[in-house]
């Protein structure tokens, strides 16, 4: 079963935002990161890149397979997240915690009115 | 349609995930990659192999013909006795690498590639009819007809013997390395080898498609108190690759030759002659233009995949060649791989660079095998 927080906007390819102000902060879900596996190396974007919803922005290899993550939402790259570039893993263990990717600076405040709730989201994976 | 092993069902009672192999529903992984891989370092690992090709050769000049077809030498093989081979085009090209098994004075086993198996069919044929000894040889692709299933690991010599009912007769345990016994299982008669794909010390049986479940339900259940797991070809790539064994498709093609690819030990320019042998001797005298090397990732990278770049580095970088084979090593940590480049950038030691996605991550050429065994 996975675990999908009722607080977070969800997009379809599987990545989360957690909304607060004019800041968001992106990961995958916990879906995503079971289909995955072992997660072994994380590519995010450079601070300060501008990225628009759906971009490619982000790489997620496990030991079989590279996947680009896009972003959910549309701003400036605000923060990475170091940890989870040093050690992958987190997006296994924690990846509503420490296994987040990115902080954005969302270019409006309607930014992920689009998304899907958990409960919608929760449908489309059948969990 | 993906064709599908007998062993399918069951791999979906143990919750696999299942991916296209070279037209196969197979298996890829049932827990994770790195579970598995470590399942088969440490203790041991069962794979359903029933994708793989099965031939027989027989008759008065099977041996002759056999060593006409393939590149090692197959007067080298008493009876129970298997090895490595190589089947080469004209050109030296590979069609396909297989295992031979002398399983009678006059009757051969192949074991070869599931992509392979109607294209190699098509040129054992071919290549028979136009032979001399034509009549004297019978060749028959039994592939549908036999299921295969590979064990492997340190812990399964300690287990193997007590799957079978073996009335006196010796366990497969007491198999060198490339022997193979027959041994009944439930009842039923299974072809063993000592053989594998991944580095460590097992097993392949071989049996009938229909007991062949019977088979690996019988050896889970043997092998699970000493720590045997399922195992899908995700850990079967890369336990491979840390070893740098060659796949199919990938460090072997028809392009490609044994000598370029390093496997040059499994080609017997002495035995007299074999298909492929004018060009093979040629690059064994003079020389080839690209020679399949391994490298490690210099440090933290993204893991090397097959296609990538490979540049020579320094400040005047230029592209040498291709990655063939590449993943994160489940044993090591880092990204390794098998790649292509001329021989001048191939000696141990060397600094490459990898191209992952538009930037350039330092490598070093190294020793085969990748990973050792710690001793």
């Amino acid at each position: 079963m996975s675990n999908i927080p009722s607080d977070l906007k969800y997009a379809k390819t599987h990545e989360w935002v957690r909304i607060a102000g004019e800041i968001g902060v992106v990961g995958i879900t916990d879906h995503a990161q079971h289909e995955l596996t072992d997660v072994v190396f994380v590519e995010l974007p450079t601070q300060g890149r501008k990225v628009k919803s759906g971009e490619a922005c982000a790489v997620v290899e496990s030991v079989k397979t590279a996947s680009d993550i896009y972003s959910p939402v549309t701003g400036d790259i605000v923060e990475i997240n170091q940890a989870v570039v040093d050690n992958p893993a987190l997006v296994n263990s924690d990846p509503y915690g420490q296994g987040w990717f990115y902080k954005i600076k969302l270019a409006s405040a309607s930014e992920g009115s689009n998304l899907l709730s958990a409960d919608a989201y929760k449908s489309q994976i059948h969990a | 349609m993906l064709k599908r092993t007998p062993l399918f069902a069951l791999h979906q009672q143990l919750g696999a995930r299942l991916v296209e192999f070279g037209g196969w529903e197979m298996p890829v992984q049932y827990s994770s990659i790195m579970d598995e891989h470590q399942a088969v370092r440490t203790a041991a690992g069962i794979f359903d192999i029933c994708h793989m090709g099965e031939v027989y050769v027989q008759g008065k000049k099977a041996g002759e013909f056999l060593n006409y077809l393939l590149t090692n030498d197959i007067k080298k093989l008493g009876v129970n006795d298997g090895q490595y081979s190589l089947m080469c085009n004209d050109k030296g090209g590979v069609i396909d690498d297989l295992y031979v098994y002398r399983v009678a004075a006059e009757g051969f086993l192949l074991i070869i590639n599931a992509s392979r198996i109607e294209p190699d069919v098509a040129w054992m044929q071919q290549q028979l009819a136009a032979w001399d000894g034509a009549k004297e040889v019978m060749l028959s692709n039994e592939s549908d007809r036999y299921g295969a299933i590979a064990i492997q690991g340190p812990a399964v010599a300690k287990f193997i013997d007590s799957a079978f009912q073996l009335n006196g007769q010796q366990g497969p345990s007491a198999l060198k390395k490339n022997q193979l016994g027959f041994y009944k299982l439930q009842g039923e008669e299974f072809f063993v080898g000592r053989t594998g794909y991944t580095g460590e010390d097992g097993f392949e049986l071989v049996g009938s498609a229909d007991k062949i479940s019977t088979a690996w339900v019988h050896l889970l259940d043997v092998g699970r108190p000493y720590g045997l797991k399922p195992a899908g070809l995700g850990a079967r790539d890369t336990l491979r690759t840390e070893v740098c064994y060659p796949l199919y498709g990938h460090e072997l093609t028809e392009e490609i030759t044994p000598i370029e690819a390093g496997v040059g030990f499994f080609v017997s320019l002495d035995k007299g002659p074999f298909i492929g042998r004018e060009r093979l001797a040629l690059q064994k005298s003079t020389g080839i233009s690209r020679k399949c090397i391994a490298f490690k990732m210099a440090d933290k990278a993204a893991p090397p995949r097959p296609g990538y770049p490979i540049w020579s580095g320094g400040n005047d970088s230029q592209k040498i060649g291709e990655v063939v084979s590449g993943t994160q090593s489940p044993s090591l940590g880092i990204g390794i791989g098998l790649g292509y480049v001329p021989p001048d950038f191939s000696k141990p030691g060397s600094a490459i660079e990898i191209e992952v996605r538009t930037r350039k991550f330092p490598a070093t050429v190294v020793q085969k095998p990748i990973y050792r065994k710690p001793d």
